[in-house]
């Protein structure tokens, strides 16, 4: 007799192989590595022409330039082939038929490995040692729904080391949090890869104000900005960073600002900073 | 503008922050854990494993070489974690550092002093400049794996001078 004849609740359960989860993530990760992000590309298209500046739309064109060339021969958009960032969305009535966790690292360490990407996960913060391609950072989330849908953000570390957290009194002026995103960027400067994406995440706690942050480079650039990203946008466009910080109007391609309910002593503004190979791929199971 | 490895010294000294060029020679890469190692086995009177008298370092630490590749993705990365080590390997006869960002005033100093330069090249372009690498073998410190010390040849090699012999900068 099989279990779902014995539990009711089971019956209406999709079940979904672990296998097929650890497939499905090293795809993900050939899809994220090789091929950069259409959105990303058209903001860096639209960046290219409009820039007046001549060696930052020299750069830009080595960026576009690049992105071809890895498609083409499928090489890694970047050597830093991140720390794999994977959010997973489990619809409720999905039964995983073997151990999630362990199929989705097993995901990332097949697909790294057989498409040639760098090895850049200490096992010991402290310790470090020799590195290897997992354990990947996973973010669940348990939604309606019988399916399970895969993100792969595999993030570098050049702008991941940029990232910001401040937490405000809630007395602060919106003016206040715009020059603390605007200092994030600066401070970023030549350093991170510009054109950037700069994600924000405000209110919530310390940890999901960061979480939102991240979660915002997700979003498709040009999808709808509000009146405040398009003006810190505006604003981080005039500091004249530019294209690997050597001067143009080119400072970021987008300023992505995800929201939460927070208490009433506190909030939170987190800052993400993504370098212009933003990558990232998805899949529903 | 083309420059080839054993640098002309000379040539260095008149190069100005800003200046594009192309490389052609011997470079090593060396990032985080390398510098460090260096940089201990100097201050322990150790031999080190490379010739730094006149060298080029690259901050970079390649993707995985691909079966039919010479090298994987190979762009730059952050060149100010690597300030703090930077001052003594210029004492000690590094010569040229490749990579991207900005520097500490402690090494723009050191670069004027000891007349060395520090260029950047296409950040994020690791597949591009993959293209310019003819050669690739590890020459120490395998067991860090990306971090190890490499030898590469390189062609045509797309550089900025952004800190000069003078001290001159693109960074304002």
């Amino acid at each position: 007799m099989s279990q779902s004849e014995n539990c009711p609740l089971l019956e209406k359960m999709r079940r979904i192989e672990a296998i097929k989860i650890t497939k499905a993530v090293a795809e993900l990760v050939r899809q994220a590595s090789f091929f950069l992000r259409k959105d990303v590309l058209s903001a860096l298209i639209k960046s290219y022409t409009a820039e007046k500046n001549r060696q930052a739309k020299s750069i830009l064109k080595a960026i576009l330039d690049n992105a071809a060339y890895a498609r083409k021969h499928k090489l890694a958009i970047c050597q830093d082939t991140g720390l794999p960032v994977v959010f997973i969305q489990i619809g409720q009535d999905v039964s995983v038929r073997g151990d999630l966790k362990v199929a989705v690292n097993k995901g990332i360490d097949e697909g790294y490995r057989k498409y040639y990407l760098r090895n850049s996960i200490v096992g010991d913060p402290l310790q470090r040692g020799k590195p290897g391609f997992s354990p990947c950072i996973m973010h669940t989330d348990i939604v309606k729904g019988n399916k399970i849908k895969l993100t792969l953000l595999p993030k570098g570390f050049g702008c991941e080391n940029k990232s910001q957290l401040r937490m405000f009194k809630p007395t602060a002026s919106i003016e206040e949090i715009k020059e603390f995103i605007i200092k994030a960027v600066k401070e970023a400067g030549h350093d991170a890869c510009p054109p950037y994406v700069v994600g924000v995440g405000i209110g919530g706690t310390a940890d999901y104000a960061g979480l939102m942050a991240k979660k915002a480079l997700l979003r498709k650039i040009a999808s709808g900005s509000s009146n405040l990203e398009k003006d810190l946008l505006k604003r981080i466009n005039k500091t004249g960073i530019g294209p690997m910080g050597l001067g143009g109007m080119n400072t970021a391609l987008a300023v992505h600002i995800q929201t939460h309910p927070t208490h009433i002593a506190g909030l939170p503004v987190s800052v993400n900073i993504s370098c212009h190979a933003l990558r990232s791929a998805s899949v529903i199971l | 503008m083309k420059i080839n490895t054993p640098l002309d010294l000379n040539m260095i000294k008149s190069l100005k922050a800003g200046q594009e060029l192309f490389l052609n020679g011997t470079i090593y890469t060396a990032r985080d854990q390398a510098h460090k190692r260096l940089v201990e086995a100097i201050k322990a009177g150790k031999n080190l494993p490379i010739e730094l008298k006149e060298s080029v370092i690259y901050y970079c630490g390649p993707a995985q070489t691909p079966k039919s590749g010479v090298i994987g993705s190979c762009g730059p990365t952050t060149s100010s974690r690597m300030d703090a080590f930077t001052p003594l390997l210029l004492a000690k006869g590094l010569k040229a550092m490749i990579g991207k960002g900005a520097r500490s005033k402690e090494v723009k100093a050191a670069i004027k002093k000891y007349k060395g330069i520090y260029f950047v090249t296409y950040a994020g372009c690791g597949a591009l400049l993959a293209k310019c690498v003819k050669k690739s073998e590890i020459v120490a410190y395998g067991d860090l794996g990306p971090e190890a010390i490499l030898k590469l040849e390189v062609k045509d090699f797309p550089l900025i001078v952004a800190i000069d012999a003078n001290g001159g900068t693109i960074y304002g």
